[in-house]
C-alpha cells in the first residue's frame, strides 16, 4: 500500500485538507501536495495505461521527467489532456481522470495487446498491413488511430487568456536549486540584474531533500535565508512555477510561467510566455535519475529511488510498506536510510557493484538493512502492483537466488545531467565514463552574437554531484560569467560544506548482464511508448544503427517526456548491440521545449479580435452601420457592397454600378497605398522603380505607372503624382502598399544607398474619397471646390482645395470610366468629409459603393486589376501595356528580365475581352481548351478567364482573359469547359466593353 | 530479401524475431560505379530505385553524409497532394501521388500512405478565385479536385472554426485522394529495395569535392576516400548550393530553415489535412495522435537546422485561431530542416554545365509528396542522358529563358 506517514512531509500542510476528484472518486489531500503525491497518499498507485500494450502503469518519478503519470484535468472547455500529475499542484475542487483505457483504468480491453506483444515488436507496422491495398486506409489505420493517442481531445474555445512578457537582464539563471540560488547571489552581489526561474513552486531543489550540512547548519535554513536575501535585492527577480523551455540562436531564451494552474478560479492570464534576452545564461537545471533495466521494471510500485525519497520527505507519502532498493550507485542508499528512519521496512538493498557503496552503506548497515553486493533483480512479480522480486547475480543470465516479497522497488541507475538547454542552441557534450553520463563540453559552448560563450552550466546539470564540488564550481563559473560583463564581487564567499564521499557508479545498462531474451522482452526502456530492450536490439539487428534511426524505428524517447528517463538507457543498449562505445554512437538532438508548453501560451494575447488586428479607415463604423458586407483586403476590411433591406448582395452591386454610371457614386478609397518619395534623387529613383518615366512628370500632374519584379512580372500599379520639385506621391494597390514600401527600402538600402531619397508610407495619414459619375463635378463644386473645371483641372491632374476650411487635394483620375475625382484629406477629417458629401445625397442621388462595383466597372472599361489579370506570371506586354515600358530609359527593375527569350515568345497568352455566346457569366477561373492532349496526357489549354462578371451596364456576362494569340483572333469563338461537364462558348472581343472612346471620363 | 508480411511476423515471433535480416547492408565501397547519387534522402533513394527498376541500372552507389533519410525527408510534415496549378507541376506531383497509392505493395514496406484528403482553405475573395481556378485547371490536368463550401469544410473537419471573426472560411479546395504517409518509412522502404537490388547505400560518407576532367564528371572525393563514376546525380536539397560549387557551377537557390512542431498525442479529432494559407499554417493528426503543425519558412538564409521561435509563434497563433481547441494542447517538440528554395518555387531536375552530372533539387517546402515521381523522372534523365516529358519543364534553362513555373500564384505556402 502507498499511504501517508504522519509527521513527515516538509511541503504539505496537514492542517489544510483539500478535496479533489480522480475518475469520479472524491479523495482528500493536503495543501502543498502535488496531484501525484495526493493520489499516492490515497493508495492510487495505478494511474494510467501505456501507449501500445495498455499495461497498467504507476508513477515512476516525481517531477517533469514523469512518463506515466498523465491525466486529464478540468472539465468542459477547460479540460486539459496529458497533464503531468507530478507537476500539477493540488487545489480544492481539482477534477482529474486517467487516460488511454476502455472501459476503465482497472479493466482495460486494450491489455490484450500485452499478450500479443511478441507479434508487435519494434516497427512491426512497417512489415505488415500491406495487403490488400485498401485495408490500410479503411481497416488498419482507423484501428491504430483509435488505440493510439493518449488523452481525450480538448473541446471548443479555450476560456482562458495567455500573455507574453519580455525581459532584458544581465544574467538569466535557470533552476532554483542550491547551485542556482548561490549563483544568483554571486551574480547579484556584483550588481548584475538577475532573473532566476524555477519550474516548481519551491526553491531549494534536491538538496532540501537530502539535507547535507552547510556552514555548520541545516541546508533548509541556508536556503530560506538565501532566498530571503535575494528577494530583498532590487536587482534580482525570482519567478517560481516558471520553466526554462528553450534557448535559441544567440541565447534568445524562452520561459513558461504557469500563473493560475495551481488554484481553481484564479483571475488573470493562465500562462505567461517569457521571451528573455540575457547577456549571459547560467543553467542550474539539475540531474535526472535513470531507471534500471530489469524485467517488469514497469509494474506499478517500481519507482526511481530519488522519487521514493522525495515523496517521503516532502509529502510524507510512502510508496510501499516493504521497499527493495536496487542500485548501481551510492545515492539510492539515502532512500533506504530515509525509509528505515521513517519506520518503514527495507528488506534489502541490491547493489550491482561487487564492492558496494561507501560511507552510506555503513549507515544503512548500522540501521540493520541487509545489503547484497554484486546482485541484481531478475524479475519483478505482480501485475497491477509489485508483489515481490527475484534476486539474482548481476553477472550471469538471471538464475533466481532468492524470492523476496515486497510491495515497492526503489531503483537507481545513476544520474543524467539536464543538458537540454545547453544543447538546444549548439552546446556540445562529452561522455564521462566515470559518471556514466553526458556532460557539457565546456570547450564547445553555445555562443552569442559576439561569437563567445553565452551559456554556462553549474550544479549537477554540469555533472557535479557532491555538494562541495557543486558550490565551488558554481562560484568559479559565476565569477567568470560576471567578469565577462565587466563585474566582480567578493561579497558572496563560498560556504563551507562537507559532502559524504561516495563510491563511483558502475555502468549497468541491463540487469543482469546476460539477461535472457525472455527477461529482456519484459524490460522497459521507454515506459510511455512501450519500448523494450529487445526492441532496441531488434533495431540494431535490422541495421538501424544510427541513434536517430533506432529512435524513430522503436519510438524510444519520442513520448511526451521526450526520453528524459529513457534516452541514455536506450542509447547504451544500442551501442552494446552494435559493439560500439556510447560516445561513438552519440545522442539524438535535443529539441525545444524542455517540457511541453500550451499552444495558448505560444499564441499569447493575439486571438479573436486581436489576431491580426483589423485596419480600419475613419469611415469604417459608418460603413458598418450602413449595411457593409465586408471583404478582407490585406489587413484592411473594405465594404464589398452595402446591402439594403430586402436586397441580395447581387442586387446591391447592380444598384451601385447603375448609380455610378447614371448619377453619382462615392467610394471610400482610403486603403489605397500612398507612399511619399522625397529627396533630390526621387525622379531618378522612381525611373528605376517604375517601368515608365516618372522624372519628367510635370508639377500638378499624375501618371499611371507599373512596377515589375526583378523577373519582369507585373506586381503593382497605380497613379503617381508630382507634388513638388523633389517629391512624388506614389499610389499603390490597397494590398500592395507594405510590399512596395519595403521593396523601395530594400533597393535604396542595398543597391542605391547613394541616392538621396526618403520613402514614407503615408497610407494611414490620408483618407481618400472617390466621387464618380456625371454629376461628380457638381458635387465637388457644391462642397466649395473652385478649381476643378475641365480647363483648370484636366484629366490626370491634381489641385489643392479647401473644403469647409479643411485642406484637401483633388485628383482627377478614373478607374471606372466615368468622370471621377479622388479627394484626399487628412485622416482625422475623413469621416467629416464623407458625411458632408453624403449630406448632398438627396440632391445628387449619391450612392456609396463597394469594392465589387469598383471591380465590375473597371472590367467594363477593360482596366486590369493586380491580382486578377496578374498572378506573378504575367508581364505588362501580355496585358497590352507595352506603352508603359519606357524605351528611353537605360534601365528599370524588370527591364533585363524582359529581354529573356520566353518573354517575347509570341505564344504568350495576351489580354482580350470575352463574351459568352449565350450572354451568361463565364465561370470564375475557367480555362479555354485547344486540341487534344499534351505529352503527359493533360488537356491542351489556350487561355483562361482572369475576371468575369455580370455587367449591369451592358446587361450580360463579360470577362477579361488571357488567350494565346488573343488580340489577333478577335471575333473567334473558343471553348471553356466547366466543372459540371458542360462547355461555355465565348467570343474573343476587345477588352474595352464600355465607352471605348473615353467620352464619359471627360465630361 | 526476406518478404515482410503478417505471416513472417508470426513465424518470427516463435523465434524471438532473431531471423530478421538487415533492412539494408553496409557494404565496402567499390572503386567505381556506373552511377553515383549524392544524398540518401527520399529523392536520392527513389532515383536509385527507379534506375534499377525501370532502367536496369544497378551498379549504383548512394552516398550520404549522415544517416539515410535524416535530411528533410525525415523532418517534414508529410503532406501529399497534387492539386497544383501549373501543368508541369500537376503532371509530376500527380504522377508521384499515384505512385504513392501502390508504393507500399511495390516496396513491400508499409509506408502508411493514407489518402485521407487534403483541403486548402479559402479565406479571402482572392483565394476563392485562386482555388476555383485551380479546380478548373486540375480538371483538365486529370487531377480530381473539388471546390467545396464552408459547410462541407465543417463536416469534413468539425474542429475548424469557420466563422472568423478575422478570416471566416469561404470555401476550400479539396483533394480527396491527397493525404499523408510515414516519412521515415519512405526512405527506409526505398533503401531496403535498393540494397536488395545490389546497390550500395553508403552512410557517413560526405562528398567533399567533385572530380571532373575536361568538363566531364569523373567521380567524387568523400570523407571515406575517392569514388569514381560515369554519371553523377546530386540530390542534396538544402546543400545543393554547396555541391554545385564543388562542381564549378551556381544554382538559383536559397537555403532557409523551415520549421514544424507537434503537440502531445490525443485521441483522433481530425481525419483530414487542412492548410490555411491566408494565415500561414497547416495541421493534420498523425496516426500516433500528435497534431502535426507547420507554417512559413524563416525570412533569412541559414544552414543550422534550428530556426527561430518567431515562426513557431506565428504559426501557432494562426492555428489557434483556425482550430480553437488546440489552445489547451501542448507543444511537444519543434524542429527545422533546411529547404532549398528557387525563385519560382518549383524544383530543378536538370542536366548541369558539367557533362554527365545531373541535379535534382529545389523542392523547397514541398518535396516529400514528390519523392516517387521525382525519382521516376530523374532516373529517366540519368539513364538516357536527356530529361523526359515529366522532367524537361524543370530544367535549369528555364531561369535563363524566363520560362518559370510559378506555383506561389495559387498558394502562399506549398507544402
Ligand atoms: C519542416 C518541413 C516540413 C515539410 N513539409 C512537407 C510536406 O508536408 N509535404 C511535402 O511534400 N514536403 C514537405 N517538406 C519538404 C520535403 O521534406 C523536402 O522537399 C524533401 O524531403 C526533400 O527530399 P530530398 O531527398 O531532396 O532531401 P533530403 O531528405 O534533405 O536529403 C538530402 C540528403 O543529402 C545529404 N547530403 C547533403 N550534403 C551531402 C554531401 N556533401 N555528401 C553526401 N550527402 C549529403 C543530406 O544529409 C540528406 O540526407 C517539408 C520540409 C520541412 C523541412
Amino acid at each position: 500500500m502507498s499511504s501517508r506517514i504522519p509527521g513527515h512531509g516538509g511541503l504539505v500542510n496537514s492542517s489544510k485538507p483539500l478535496t479533489f476528484q480522480f475518475n469520479g472518486k472524491e479523495l482528500e489531500g493536503f495543501q502543498g501536495d502535488t496531484l501525484a503525491s495526493a493520489l499516492l497518499a490515497n493508495n492510487q498507485l495505478l494511474i494510467g495505461r501505456s501507449f501500445k500494450y495498455h499495461r497498467p502503469r504507476g508513477l515512476v518519478a516525481s517531477g517533469a521527467e514523469e512518463p506515466n503519470g498523465l491525466v486529464g484535468l478540468g472539465e468542459a472547455n477547460s479540460f486539459e489532456p496529458n497533464a503531468r500529475a507530478t507537476t500539477t499542484e493540488l487545489f480544492d475542487g481539482l477534477v482529474s481522470c486517467s487516460q488511454n483505457h476502455w472501459p476503465s483504468l482497472e479493466f482495460d480491453i486494450g491489455y490484450v495487446n500485452n499478450y500479443l506483444s511478441s507479434l508487435l515488436p519494434a516497427g512491426f507496422y512497417y512489415k505488415t498491413f500491406i495487403h490488400p491495398r485498401p485495408a490500410w486506409k479503411y481497416i488498419f489505420e482507423p484501428i491504430i488511430r483509435k488505440s493510439a493517442g493518449l488523452g481525450k481531445p480538448t473541446k471548443g474555445k479555450d476560456p482562458d487568456k495567455y500573455e507574453h512578457f519580455y525581459a532584458y537582464v544581465d544574467v538569466l539563471i535557470v533552476g532554483g536549486g542550491i547551485s542556482g540560488l548561490y549563483s544568483a547571489k554571486v551574480a547579484a552581489k556584483s550588481g548584475a540584474r538577475v532573473l532566476l526561474i524555477e519550474q516548481t513552486p519551491h526553491l531549494g531543489g534536491q538538496a532540501s531533500i537530502d539535507n547535507p550540512l552547510i556552514d555548520q547548519g541545516s541546508i533548509a535554513k541556508w536556503i530560506t535565508e538565501l532566498t530571503k536575501e535575494l528577494e530583498g535585492m532590487n536587482n534580482v527577480t525570482i519567478k517560481a512555477r516558471t520553466v526554462g523551455v528553450g534557448v535559441y540562436d544567440h541565447g534568445y531564451s524562452l520561459a513558461y510561467e504557469r500563473l493560475t494552474d495551481h488554484e481553481l478560479n484564479l483571475n488573470g492570464s493562465r500562462h505567461r510566455l517569457w521571451k528573455i534576452r540575457a547577456k549571459q545564461i547560467i543553467t542550474a537545471t539539475g540531474a535526472i535519475e535513470r531507471p534500471l533495466s530489469f524485467a517488469n521494471n514497469d509494474v506499478p510500485g517500481v519507482m526511481l529511488a530519488s522519487a521514493v525519497r522525495n515523496y517521503l520527505t516532502n509529502y510524507g507519502v510512502s510508496i510501499g510498506d516493504r521497499t527493495v532498493v536496487v542500485t548501481n550507485n551510492d545515492d539510492a542508499y539515502r532512500t533506504a536510510i530515509s525509509l528505515k528512519n521513517a519506520g518503514l521496512s527495507v528488506p534489502l538493498i541490491i547493489d550491482s557493484r561487487p564492492s558496494g557503496a561507501g560511507e552510506l552503506a555503513k549507515t544503512a548497515r548500522d540501521l540493520g538493512i541487509r545489503i547484497e553486493n554484486g546482485k541484481a533483480i531478475s524479475i519483478v512479480h505482480g501485475k497491477d502492483r509489485v508483489k515481490g522480486i527475484s534476486l539474482c547475480d548481476q553477472v550471469g543470465s538471471g538464475t533466481v537466488l532468492e524470492e523476496i516479497s515486497c510491495d515497492a522497488v526503489a531503483m537507481s541507475g545513476g544520474w543524467s545531467p539536464v543538458v537540454h538547454l545547453w544543447s538546444h542552441c549548439g552546446g556540445k557534450l562529452n561522455w564521462d565514463n566515470e559518471l556514466c553520463a553526458f556532460r557539457p563540453d565546456t570547450q564547445l559552448p553555445p555562443t552569442g552574437v559576439n561569437g563567445l560563450a553565452c551559456l554556462s552550466v553549474v550544479g549537477s546539470a554540469n555533472g557535479d554531484l557532491l555538494i562541495d564540488d557543486i558550490l565551488r564550481v558554481t562560484y568559479e563559473v559565476t565569477l567568470r560569467v560576471i567578469k565577462e560583463l565587466g563585474l566582480e564581487t567578493n561579497e558572496a564567499p563560498l560556504p563551507s560544506t562537507k559532502g559524504i564521499k561516495e563510491n563511483s557508479i558502475s555502468a549497468v545498462w541491463k540487469m543482469p548482464y546476460g539477461a535472457s531474451t525472455k527477461l529482456k522482452s519484459k524490460t522497459w526502456l521507454d515506459f510511455q511508448n512501450d519500448v523494450k530492450v529487445t526492441d532496441v536490439e531488434l533495431a540494431a539487428q535490422e541495421g538501424f544503427e544510427s541513434v536517430e534511426h533506432a529512435k524513430r524505428y522503436t519510438t524510444l524517447g519520442m513520448a511526451t517526456d521526450q526520453g528524459k528517463l529513457s534516452n541514455i538507457n536506450g542509447l547504451a543498449i544500442l551501442s552494446e548491440s552494435l559493439h560500439k562505445d556510447i560516445p561513438s554512437v552519440g545522442t539524438t538532438t535535443f529539441r525545444p521545449p524542455y517540457s511541453p508548453i500550451s499552444m495558448g501560451s505560444i499564441a499569447g494575447e493575439a486571438r479573436s479580435e486581436l489576431f491580426q488586428p483589423i485596419r480600419k479607415t475613419p469611415m469604417h463604423d459608418w460603413h458598418d452601420k450602413h449595411g457593409a458586407k465586408w471583404e478582407p483586403v490585406g489587413h484592411w476590411l473594405r465594404p464589398y457592397c452595402y446591402v439594403q433591406k430586402g436586397e441580395s448582395v447581387k442586387q446591391a452591386v447592380f444598384r451601385e454600378v447603375t448609380a455610378c454610371r447614371n448619377k453619382v457614386g462615392v467610394l471610400d478609397a482610403s486603403t489605397l497605398g500612398k507612399i511619399m518619395v522625397r529627396g533630390k534623387d526621387s525622379g531618378k529613383f522612381l525611373d528605376m522603380i517604375y517601368t515608365n518615366m516618372m522624372s519628367n512628370l510635370k508639377l500638378g500632374k499624375c501618371r499611371y505607372g507599373l512596377i515589375c519584379s526583378e523577373n519582369g512580372f507585373l506586381i503593382d500599379d497605380g497613379v503617381v503624382a508630382r507634388i513638388d520639385e523633389n517629391s512624388y506621391l506614389c499610389h499603390t494597390t490597397s494590398g500592395g502598399a507594405e510590399n512596395i514600401h519595403s521593396m523601395m527600402e530594400e533597393w535604396l538600402q542595398t543597391e542605391w544607398w547613394d541616392f538621396e531619397v526618403y520613402v514614407t508610407n503615408v497610407t494611414e495619414q490620408f483618407s481618400q474619397i472617390t466621387v464618380v459619375g456625371e454629376n461628380a463635378r457638381r458635387v465637388l463644386e457644391k462642397l466649395g471646390c473652385s478649381k476643378i473645371c475641365s480647363d483648370s483641372l484636366p484629366f490626370m491632374g491634381w489641385v489643392d482645395e479647401k473644403v469647409f476650411g479643411v485642406d484637401v487635394r483633388v485628383y482627377r483620375i478614373s478607374f471606372s470610366g466615368e468622370l471621377s475625382f479622388e479627394i484626399s484629406v487628412p485622416s482625422n477629417k475623413g469621416l467629416f468629409l464623407w458625411n458632408e458629401i453624403l449630406s448632398l445625397e438627396k440632391e445628387f442621388g449619391i450612392t456609396p459603393y463597394g469594392t465589387e462595383a469598383l471591380h465590375v466597372m473597371r472590367a467594363e472599361k477593360g482596366f486590369i486589376m493586380i491580382g486578377d489579370e496578374t498572378d506573378g506570371t504575367v508581364i505588362p506586354q501580355d496585358l497590352g501595356l507595352d506603352w508603359a515600358l519606357s524605351k528611353k530609359k537605360n534601365d528599370y527593375i524588370g527591364k533585363r528580365a524582359h529581354q529573356r527569350l520566353y518573354m517575347s515568345n509570341p505564344e504568350r497568352w495576351k489580354l482580350v475581352g470575352l463574351e459568352s455566346t449565350d450572354g451568361s457569366v463565364i465561370p470564375e477561373g475557367a480555362y479555354a481548351i485547344g486540341l487534344g492532349e499534351n505529352e503527359v496526357g493533360q488537356k491542351v489549354t489556350i487561355g483562361r478567364v482572369t475576371s468575369t462578371y455580370y455587367s449591369p451596364t451592358l446587361k450580360k456576362g463579360i470577362a477579361l482573359g488571357l488567350v494565346a494569340y488573343g488580340p489577333d483572333r478577335l471575333g473567334e469563338t473558343i471553348q471553356f469547359p466547366t466543372l459540371t461537364n458542360s462547355v461555355v462558348e465565348a467570343k474573343i472581343v476587345s477588352p474595352i466593353f464600355y465607352d471605348p472612346d473615353g467620352f464619359k471620363q471627360n465630361v | 530479401m526476406k518478404r515482410y508480411s503478417s505471416f513472417a511476423i508470426v513465424r518470427e515471433a516463435f523465434r524471438n524475431h532473431s531471423g530478421w535480416k538487415k533492412a539494408w547492408e553496409s557494404p565496402i565501397p567499390k572503386k567505381k560505379y556506373d552511377v553515383v547519387i549524392v544524398g540518401a534522402g527520399g529523392h536520392g533513394l527513389a532515383t536509385a530505385y527507379y534506375l534499377g527498376k525501370n532502367h536496369g541500372i544497378t551498379n549504383v552507389a548512394v552516398l550520404e553524409k549522415g544517416w539515410l533519410g535524416g535530411g528533410n525527408t525525415g523532418r517534414n510534415t508529410t503532406i501529399i497532394r497534387s492539386n497544383y496549378l501549373q501543368d508541369p507541376s500537376a503532371a509530376i506531383y500527380e504522377k508521384s501521388r499515384s505512385l504513392y497509392e501502390n508504393l507500399s505493395q511495390d516496396l513491400n514496406y508499409n509506408l502508411m500512405f493514407s489518402p485521407r484528403g487534403v483541403m486548402m482553405l479559402a479565406q479571402t475573395e482572392h483565394e476563392v478565385r485562386g482555388y476555383k481556378r485551380t479546380a478548373m485547371a486540375n480538371a483538365l490536368q486529370g487531377v480530381p479536385t473539388e471546390y467545396i463550401s464552408p459547410e462541407k469544410v465543417k463536416e469534413l473537419c468539425p474542429i475548424i472554426n469557420i466563422s472568423g471573426p478575422r478570416y471566416p472560411v469561404l470555401g476550400a479546395l479539396w483533394q480527396a485522394r491527397g493525404g499523408t504517409a510515414r516519412h521515415d518509412a519512405v526512405a527506409w522502404g526505398y533503401a531496403r529495395k535498393c540494397s536488395d537490388m545490389g546497390m550500395h547505400i553508403l552512410q557517413q560518407k560526405e562528398v567533399t569535392s567533385i572530380i571532373s576532367k575536361n568538363g566531364r564528371i569523373g567521380g567524387v572525393a568523400t570523407t571515406g576516400g575517392d569514388i569514381l563514376c560515369d554519371k553523377l546525380c546530386i540530390v542534396v536539397a538544402g546543400h545543393s548550393g554547396a555541391l554545385a560549387e564543388m562542381g564549378g557551377f551556381r544554382l538559383p537557390l536559397e537555403s532557409v530553415a523551415l520549421q514544424a512542431l507537434v503537440s502531445e498525442p490525443i485521441k483522433p479529432v481530425m481525419d483530414v489535412v487542412v492548410m490555411a494559407n491566408t494565415v500561414h499554417g497547416y495541421m493534420s493528426q498523425s496516426d500516433k495522435g500528435e497534431m502535426v503543425i507547420g507554417g512559413g519558412a524563416d525570412g533569412y538564409n541559414n544552414y543550422t537546422q534550428r530556426g527561430s521561435f518567431h515562426h513557431i509563434e506565428e504559426t501557432v497563433r494562426s492555428l489557434v485561431e483556425t482550430f480553437p481547441m488546440i489552445s489547451r494542447l501542448k507543444m511537444l517538440r519543434q524542429w527545422g530542416g533546411i529547404v532549398d528554395m528557387t525563385g519560382d518555387r518549383s524544383p530543378i531536375i536538370s542536366k548541369t554545365p558539367l557533362e554527365n552530372c545531373f541535379i535534382n533539387c529545389g523542392w523547397g517546402t514541398g518535396g516529400f509528396k514528390a519523392i516517387p515521381g521525382s525519382g521516376w523522372a530523374t532516373a529517366e534523365m540519368v539513364a538516357s542522358g536527356e530529361a523526359g516529358p515529366l522532367a524537361s519543364p524543370f530544367s535549369l534553362n528555364r531561369f535563363k529563358e524566363g520560362r518559370f513555373i510559378d506555383e506561389s500564384v495559387a498558394a502562399g505556402v506549398a507544402h
